[in-house]
């Protein structure tokens, strides 16, 4: 376990490593000037020349890299060219809503994806099973931004249950909620359709097996059978799809939070990169990237959890 | 784009079927939300160029020596008053007695010093630097005096000083204003969640307080046009002041919560054209492309009618305004004759087109009208930084089309091969420094004139549409400007009722 958990870490470093040069070769390379985005059409060619060596951009893309990546591992991912703050700062202020989105997301898709799979295996063949297969179809079909269009339309402007977007801040923790109501769901549904999906098939494949019948046959409620003895032993297939829906709904947040107007890591993502502002989209990568893996490492963690075969192989 | 586009008119189809009923909600009536597009990064107009520093804080929360009407006129600001010499080269300032700054300190003449050596430094990052550049010494003979000395006559001057980028920053805080702004106005600076909203509130201390409506302003950064027209319609928003989306206002008109105001902007719209490379150096085929052009088909086709064509490089509700929109007018048959004549007819042309809604439809329908005459045009999409770096900075284009949102902006056609236009041409140069230092209104109208019939006989763009002002406001929101001559709206004067 000890060899595992170092091969993992270092992986995790690795990962990174590489993405750090990706993303710091990418940014760079791409066409865009921070200073002229910054001072706009109208500025002199001094005013310009003064603001890049402000920023420090007149260093060689080397030496940058490095006194970036120096910096980073100290926990210092430096000033945002645009906001003139620190990066960590602006990370600071925006992670726990994208986190609490991230998170509230993942639980409404599993507890949907796992009820709906569930039904459907159960009514196999049944109404019930065909209208969860036509609903989840529909779920994938759906883009998440239109899908956040018609909800607004319906909950917010005509109904008024729910803000059409925005955040009043943790401060007003009973509005806080009610402004991510739509937005979860949004961001839930399309990912449960696929989750159900998986679920459904998983869920008859191990229904199929000698010992369910056993089960049944020694006089266990279906139900009983199929929630205490076939769906732990389905798990593992949808564990990897939540895993990587996790990763997909981290990044969905960008889409979401930008159709919501939420104050989160995705709208500042998305602003930093029409910006070019440098050290905010390099630290955001890195971050998003990191969540990415760590996702995938509690995946390979929860494997060993619910297959005890698994742990002698690791 | 074109999906979000779609995806805009299903939306809007869908709230014209499913609407119209929704009680109005309550509103404190001293205070206002207002919807902007933009947030900016910086709330610092003398160091960012983003048009809605400007738009949330230039003349509310920062105060210049001058600042500009509704409708064009210079009037007093911190400057109460003001003399110019006989020759138009001193100009003697009396600033307002008494005036504050939001942290407490006093506003004197030192404090316009330090702004104006502030932007005109070697390190300065003004963003507007060159307006700064026919001044030869500022001086301040005593506290409430401050003597501006030009080194050439400049027409423009007092309209420039009124502008964000001319804002009095003191000293004291200046440093500081990109987080946390102090200047002298109506409105002092509350807080800002970025990515959210700042809030304004009223300066009790100002001058003018006592005509002051609004105890409260709260922007609140809504960028996608669906989601904005969902705010305004679920009633968090009382204002909407520069709506991006024409197609969905009839829903806002039909509705009796809402009045719809649409004014102008200092906006042209022009398809540009790289002057430097062939075949756009030869006058035939730019005066080609303007026969082929239809402008009252993009102006249907891309703002939904709601815009006017223009002829030249000047905006329609300018006082030097000549109409030059029949100039040439649309025959395709008569530009695929020229295009022939030129020996373009057949060629291949590309039109890079930055990601803006009235540019990327204007696109698809120039790029028709232009194969009608012959001349097959590739439209390609490019990203805001992309357009920057690689049209604005290395001229790597043929045609693009943009909007020049700044006033007085003709200049552009004298700034020489090294703007992006790829335009040098002696004969306008000498006509714009005739412009610039002409201080009789009238004989500088006369120039100005002059110098739109001479781009629109050198064809040296296609001239489109002047960008409109389109407002979206709840019924009894008054005080917003209809049209904007400037980047900034005062709230001084906006109330609730």
């Amino acid at each position: 376990m000890t060899y595992y958990l170092a091969r993992r870490m270092l992986s995790f470093a690795l990962t990174l490593f590489a993405v750090s040069i990706v993303v710091f070769a990418a940014m760079n390379v791409l066409p865009g000037d921070p200073a002229l985005t910054i001072l706009g059409l109208d500025a002199t060619e001094d005013a310009l020349a003064a603001l890049r060596e402000q920023l420090g951009l007149n260093a060689p893309l080397v030496t940058r890299y490095f006194l970036w990546v120096g910096h980073a591992l100290t926990g210092d991912f430096g000033v945002s060219h645009s906001f003139g703050v620190p990066v960590s700062e602006l990370i600071g202020e925006r992670l726990p809503l994208t986190v609490s989105l991230a998170l509230s997301g993942i639980v409404l898709t599993v507890v949907l994806a796992l009820a709906l799979g569930v039904g459907a295996a159960a009514n196999h063949g049944k109404a019930g099973d065909w209208g969860v297969m036509f609903l989840s179809q529909i779920g994938i079909a759906i883009p998440a931004f239109w899908l956040s269009m018609l909800l607004v339309i319906l909950f917010a402007v005509k109904l008024r249950w729910f803000p059409p977007g925005g955040f009043p801040g943790w401060g007003e923790p009973l509005d806080a909620m009610r402004s991510l109501v739509l937005p979860t769901v949004a961001l839930a549904l399309v990912q449960s359709a696929v989750l159900a999906r998986v679920t459904r098939s998983s869920v008859l494949e191990v229904m199929r097996q000698d010992y369910v019948r056993t089960a049944r046959a020694t006089g266990f409620s279906h139900r009983r059978v199929l929630w205490l003895h076939v769906l732990p032993n389905a798990l593992v297939p949808i564990v990897t799809i939540v895993g990587m829906q996790f990763a997909a709904l981290v990044t969905g947040t960008i889409v979401i939070e930008n159709v919501f107007y939420l104050p989160g890591l995705g709208r500042l993502i998305f602003q930093s990169i029409s910006n070019r502002d440098l050290p905010t989209v390099q630290a955001l990568v890195m971050l998003f990237a990191a969540i990415v893996v760590t996702a995938n490492f509690v995946v390979d963690l929860v494997y060993v959890l619910i297959d005890p075969r698994l742990k002698s192989r690791a | 784009m074109t999906r979000l586009h779609g995806s805009f008119l299903t939306f809007a189809a869908t709230l014209a079927l499913g609407l119209g009923a929704g009680a109005g909600g309550a509103l404190a009536a001293s205070s206002i939300v207002i919807g902007l597009q933009q947030e900016p990064t910086n709330l610092d107009p003398t160091a960012d160029a983003t048009a809605s520093i400007d738009g949330m804080l230039t003349q509310n929360v920062y105060e210049s020596l001058t600042i500009v009407s509704e409708s064009g006129e210079v009037l007093p600001a911190l400057a109460e008053s003001w003399t110019v010499s006989e020759d138009g080269l001193v100009y003697t300032f009396n600033l307002v007695q008494g005036a504050k700054y939001h942290d407490g300190t006093d506003f004197d003449s030192a404090d316009v010093v330090f702004a104006f050596s502030r932007a005109m430094a070697e390190d300065s990052v003004n963003p507007s630097k060159s307006i700064f550049k026919p001044i030869d010494t500022v001086t301040a003979p005593d506290a409430h005096t401050v003597v501006i000395t030009l080194t050439r006559k400049d027409a423009f001057f007092l309209f420039n000083m009124a502008q964000g980028d001319a804002s009095i920053v003191a000293e004291e805080s200046a440093d500081g204003n990109n987080a946390t702004p102090v200047g002298t106005g109506p409105f002092k600076f509350d807080g800002w969640t970025r990515g959210d909203r700042l809030t304004l509130v009223k300066n009790s201390d100002w001058r003018g307080a006592g005509d002051v409506a609004l105890d409260k302003v709260e922007f609140r950064f809504i960028s996608d046009a669906a989601a904005a027209t969902a705010a305004m319609m679920s009633e968090e928003l009382d204002a909407y002041p520069a709506f991006p989306a024409p197609e969905l206002l009839p829903q806002f008109e039909a509705d009796p919560r809402f009045k719809v105001e649409v004014g102008s902007t200092e906006g042209e719209v022009i398809l540009a054209m790289n002057n430097s490379k062939p075949p756009f150096d030869n006058v035939e085929v730019r005066r080609a492309i303007s026969y082929a052009i239809n402008r009252d088909e993009i102006i249907d086709g891309a703002m939904y009618g709601q815009a006017l064509p223009i002829g030249s490089f000047y905006p329609p509700h300018g006082p030097a305004y000549v109409d030059l929109t029949g100039l040439y007018p649309h025959d395709a048959e008569k530009a695929k004759a020229m295009f022939e004549e030129a020996g373009v007819a057949g060629t291949t042309m590309t039109l890079r087109v930055p990601p803006f809604p009235y540019a990327t439809r204007s696109a698809e329908i120039i790029q028709a009208e232009l194969a009608d005459a012959g001349v097959d045009v590739k439209v390609e999409n490019v990203e805001w930084g992309f357009w920057i770096d690689e049209i604005y900075k290395k001229k790597n284009y043929d045609m693009t089309i943009i909007a020049h949102t700044a006033p007085n902006d003709m200049g552009n056609f004298a700034r020489g091969p090294g703007y992006f236009y790829g335009y040098d041409d002696a004969t306008f140069t000498a006509l714009w420094d005739e412009i610039q230092t002409e201080a009789d209104p009238d004989k500088r109208n006369d120039l100005l004139k002059k110098g739109q019939e001479y781009l629109a006989d050198q064809a040296v763009h296609g001239f489109l549409f002047q960008m409109p002002r389109l407002s979206v406001l709840k019924t009894g929101v008054d005080g917003f400007w209809a049209s904007a001559p400037v980047l900034y709206q005062p709230l001084a004067g906006v109330s609730v009722n």
